[in-house]
């Protein structure tokens, strides 16, 4: 088959758009800068239009290493919206914090290896993305130098990165000895007819080892609270989410296409972690007195009820994690632009010092309120539908999990509303109203507004996912 | 297409809140009048609905969406329709959610964000009554525990309780009870998807599918959906939240929780799990049962040992709701027509309750019963509207829920002989502390300290008024209530026994 770099278009132009702000940023004056987040921005947008104008494209590249489908291409599309929003969100917090260049063109570059992720059909360049995308992060993790917390939050994040990098390679060699592939496609006809030996065993127990810590699934979720709180909150966003959601799109690669026959005896493994992790995370956020960190906690419990969809591996399982993926995107960067602003404005991220913010801005109360309500999965915010759609997968065989979700996600409810109560009911300490720039407030509408819209009429983002959901078999 | 009514009494209440958003937060007695608005557009057009209503036809009318897919791959269509059983729950909501206005016109801390919260809790309770899909239902069911949150801990009252407690413990309850819920709607969902292939979720898809689930399944679904309902509507021994969370609560949210919401578990329990299940209700009616009759006897000894006026008050909703449960577990047509009817009665009755204790408070600033006496000399009119509440709840003739109980009585002592004797005895004790409330507060030498109180005049006068009228026209014409219930109730009757003849060896 010869090689048709068209199907990459996307891939160069988000990389072009990266390294042009690199270069741009030594050649604007320190004064203007601003503008390349506009730049950024814009950028995005238009490479988000060209991806929209892809749909339906559905090939092999060299023998499978690299798939365009509607599967990686809604993530794709949804790597680059968040990507977007976090950038539009953020422009305030960033000038504060200086070197936007670097800030822009990092951002741009996690989402590129995100993108490389979704679309990878063999080890090697789903490492390359996974490694692209974590050495983006570790920049971004660390960006406020002077701040002893995110250079610690980097520091962390570089030593447990490094490691789970490591663990996950060390199973994708085990894998490649096995059966003398890396690519998925091949690895699955190998492994069908092999039996299960110890050393297949240990190879996927490494796997799922790797990538749960980049979903932040319980046990390997120790560095997220501590990362989450530390890097400056535009970057918390996006590492919530985009991380997140890229691991989930390898996860379902590697072990629907890459592991199909052995994934059944797994399912029971990833049953438990995901109870595991939704019980954890929900019952540890209730203690936290910081934002962030309960939005840490509350997005590893979230991760637990997206694992649920990998536990059928059917296409409604897949639709449903894509679903959720989907929408959580906006639920986090509704919550996290909230709190990045009011860090911009009130130097805090303690709940304490959220008193009353309903009175002085009513669209931040709002969104933070909806964003949150959204996660626990109350109508008629997005996060109803997705998690129907999650849990209706699994009602037959794994009930007892469907149980566990949705009292956990009713137990969430009780932490999401004492921060609605700090909002809504006490009065401010510092009553002056809190002034929105147009692009922070854009965002949080936008958050909102979609967040409320797909609860309310999913009908046709549902049409779309199952698309996606559907191409995901057609290799 | 007709003018779709139960779309547009759904929808008046969203306007109004709407609007209310863009009125200055000043304009107090602009954000009260165009709450009034849209609660009375609702209010007058479900009138109209009820009495167009053909009841000679009967089955669903005012049909809108039944054809307008929503979520393709789950069935869901928003289909909305209203029946015998729907149409009278629907007016309720309107009666209280109109009274509710008129009874916080006083409330002058953020009434915007008041109103705008009471307009999308009318709006929510009003969906769930007049939905034909369950999605949609459940969409409506959840969406009113948040608002009542905010309410309860903005505008609540901390006596014995405090507000938060109070809050929490309704929102937690509830939202624990529809956990369960959930997992039993998506169930049910995935076992008739995998029976006729075809995705569908609309009451009358569903329930025909139903029908061919195994017993074993209809058994554990329809436990799962009591669990849900029953700890919505009360249900001993899931009641704990009602008295505390009644006492916490503003005047309007008791008065709509009472007299509404909680009506959604009996609605559900009849519409769907009943409907739906009919051998999985067939195994646990006995056990609803006892659990209706433990929770009559055991909220009314309650009621009697409180002092707090609401206390008295949340108690003895839960015992009546006990009386809708046992009439529920009847499943036969007397006792499914005083189940819903004792719904509508209580409705009635608990709003208008909940709104002459709140006035009482207001003025008096306490709820104690020993603090007060004669009130009646001070407040004459406040006095009416409280002993035709406290009449109307010890069941006198003449108003609206005497019938009710009465044919709850007949179907209970038909099918349950020795339990509905403690259940009857239940209306003695209700009787003792009703009256001993009333005598306590209203009677007896008037209390100097209160001679100044201003009795309830205008706006204030519109609950009593409303409500009051609702419970007189009730008790002396219930053929205008009953003949409408059991045009409802009959075809629902007839389908769960045509199932339950089917699947008769289990």
């Amino acid at each position: 088959m010869p090689f048709d770099p068209s199907a990459l278009t996307l891939e160069m132009l988000v990389a072009a758009l990266g390294l042009g702000i690199l270069v741009l940023g030594l050649i604007v004056p320190k004064g203007s800068r601003h503008g390349l987040g506009w730049l950024t921005l814009f950028g995005l947008l238009g490479i988000l239009g060209v991806a929209v104008s892809m749909w339906g494209d559905s090939r092999e590249l060299i023998g499978g290493m690299y798939l365009v489908d509607n599967y990686a291409l809604f993530w794709k599309i949804t790597f680059l919206l968040a990507a977007a929003l976090v950038v539009l969100g953020s422009m305030r917090y960033v000038d504060d914090m200086g070197s936007q260049a670097e800030y822009y063109s990092m951002t741009v570059f996690a989402a590129l290896g995100m993108m490389v992720m979704a679309s990878a059909g063999d080890f090697i360049t789903l490492y390359l993305g996974l490694e692209l995308m974590t050495i983006a992060f570790i920049i971004l993790v660390c960006f406020r130098k002077t701040d002893a917390k995110s250079v610690e939050a980097g520091m962390k994040y570089v030593l447990l990165a490094g490691m789970s990098s490591a663990v996950l390679l060390y199973g994708m060699s085990l894998l490649y000895g096995l059966t003398g592939s890396v690519i998925m496609l091949n690895v699955s006809q190998v492994i069908a007819v092999q039996p299960l030996t110890p050393a297949l065993i240990l190879a996927v127990v490494l796997l799922i080892a790797g990538l749960g810590f980049k979903i932040s699934a319980v046990p390997f979720h120790m560095w997220s609270p501590d990362v989450y709180e530390g890097a400056p909150t535009p970057v918390t966003s996006f590492l919530a989410m985009g991380s997140k959601a890229a691991s989930f799109a390898v996860l379902l690669r590697l072990f629907v296409t890459g592991l199909p026959g052995i994934w059944a005896n797994w399912t029971m493994v990833v049953a438990i972690l995901a109870a595991v992790t939704m019980i954890v995370g929900n019952l540890v956020a209730i203690p936290q007195t910081n934002v962030k960190r309960l939005l840490a906690y509350s997005s590893i419990a979230q991760a637990g009820y997206i694992m649920v969809g990998l536990i059928t591996a059917s296409e409604a399982g897949i639709k449903g994690v894509m679903f959720y993926a989907f929408l959580y995107v906006f639920a986090t960067v509704g919550a996290f632009t909230v709190a990045g602003y009011f860090y911009s404005v009130t130097g805090s991220d303690e709940l304490k010092d959220y008193a009353g913010l309903s009175q002085r801005s009513p669209l931040m109360a709002a969104v933070m309120l909806v964003a949150l309500l959204s996660m626990a999965g109350i109508p008629p915010l997005a996060g109803f539908v997705g998690k129907f759609y999650l849990f209706k997968t699994i009602v037959d065989g794994y009930l007892w999990l469907a149980f566990i979700g949705l009292i956990m996600s009713m137990v969430s409810v009780y932490y999401y509303l004492r921060v609605a109560l700090v909002m809504y009911r006490d009065e401010p300490l510092d009553p002056t109203p809190i002034k929105l720039p147009s692009p922070v407030a854009v965002t949080l509408i936008l958050a909102m507004v979609v967040t409320m819209v797909v609860g309310i009429y999913p009908g046709p983002l549902s049409e779309v996912v199952n698309s996606a959901a559907h191409s995901f078999f057609l290799h | 297409m007709d003018f779709p009514i139960l779309l547009a009494i759904l929808l008046a209440p969203v306007a109004a809140a709407l609007i209310l958003a863009f009125v200055p937060r000043e304009e107090h007695m602009l954000i009260r009048c165009i709450a009034a608005v849209g609660t009375f557009v609702s209010l007058a057009l479900s009138l109209f609905a009820y009495f167009t209503y053909n009841q000679e036809i009967g089955g669903l009318q005012f049909v809108f969406g039944n054809n307008m897919p929503w979520i393709k791959d789950l069935g869901v269509t928003f289909f909305l329709a209203a029946d015998g059983i729907s149409l009278p729950m629907l007016l309720l909501t309107n009666l209280i959610g109109f009274s509710a206005v008129f009874a916080s016109w006083n409330v002058n801390n953020r009434p915007r964000e008041f109103f705008i919260l009471l307009m999308l809790l009318i709006t929510g309770v009003m969906g769930t009554f007049i939905a034909h899909d369950l999605f949609i239902f459940l969409l409506f069911y959840e969406v009113v525990v948040i608002p009542i949150y905010i309410m309860v801990v903005i505008w609540g009252s901390s006596k014995r309780v405090t507000k938060e407690y109070a809050g929490m413990k309704l929102t937690i309850y509830l939202l624990i009870g529809s956990a369960f819920l959930l997992v039993g709607v998506i169930a049910l969902f995935v076992k008739t998807t995998a029976i006729t292939g075809t995705p569908d979720m609309s009451f009358t898809g569903l329930a025909a599918a139903a029908q061919q689930l195994s017993p074993f399944d209809q058994t554990w679904l329809f436990a799962l959906m009591l669990l849900g309902f029953g700890s919505l509507i009360s249900m001993w021994p899931f009641h704990s939240w009602s008295p505390d969370g009644y006492a916490g609560a503003p005047t309007a949210v008791s008065m709509i929780h009472a007299g509404v919401l909680k009506k959604i578990g009996g609605y559900g329990l009849v519409k769907i799990a009943l409907y739906m299940l009919p051998l999985g209700a067939k195994f646990w009616a006995p056990y609803m049962a006892v659990f209706g009759v433990i929770g009559v006897a055991y909220a009314a000894m309650g009621a009697l040992a409180q002092k707090d006026l609401k206390y008295v008050v949340g108690y003895s909703s839960v015992s009546h709701m006990g009386y809708v449960i046992l009439a529920v577990a009847c499943m036969d047509v007397i006792g499914l027509n005083g189940a819903v009817a004792n719904m509508f009665a209580h409705g009635v009755m608990a709003a208008l309750f909940f709104s002459m204790i709140g006035f009482i408070y207001e003025k008096t600033h306490t709820r104690w019963i020993p603090d007060m006496g004669g009130l009646a000399r001070q407040t004459p009119r406040l006095a009416v509207g409280f002993m035709l509440a406290a009449m109307a709840s010890l069941g006198l003739p003449g108003l609206v829920s005497f019938i009710p109980e009465f044919t709850i009585f007949i179907s209970a002592f038909n099918n349950y002989g020795g339990l509905a004797v403690v259940g009857i005895a239940g209306i003695i004790i209700t009787a003792l502390y009703v009256l001993r409330a009333g005598a306590n507060t209203l009677f007896g030498p008037p209390r100097p300290e209160y001679d100044h109180l201003q009795d309830i005049k205008g706006p204030e006068l519109v609950p009593l008024v409303v409500l009051g009228t609702v419970l007189v026209v009730g008790g002396f014409l219930p053929s205008l209530l009953f003949d409408m219930i059991n045009s409802g109730v009959m075809p629902l009757h007839a389908a769960i026994n045509d199932a339950l003849q089917l699947g008769g060896n289990f």
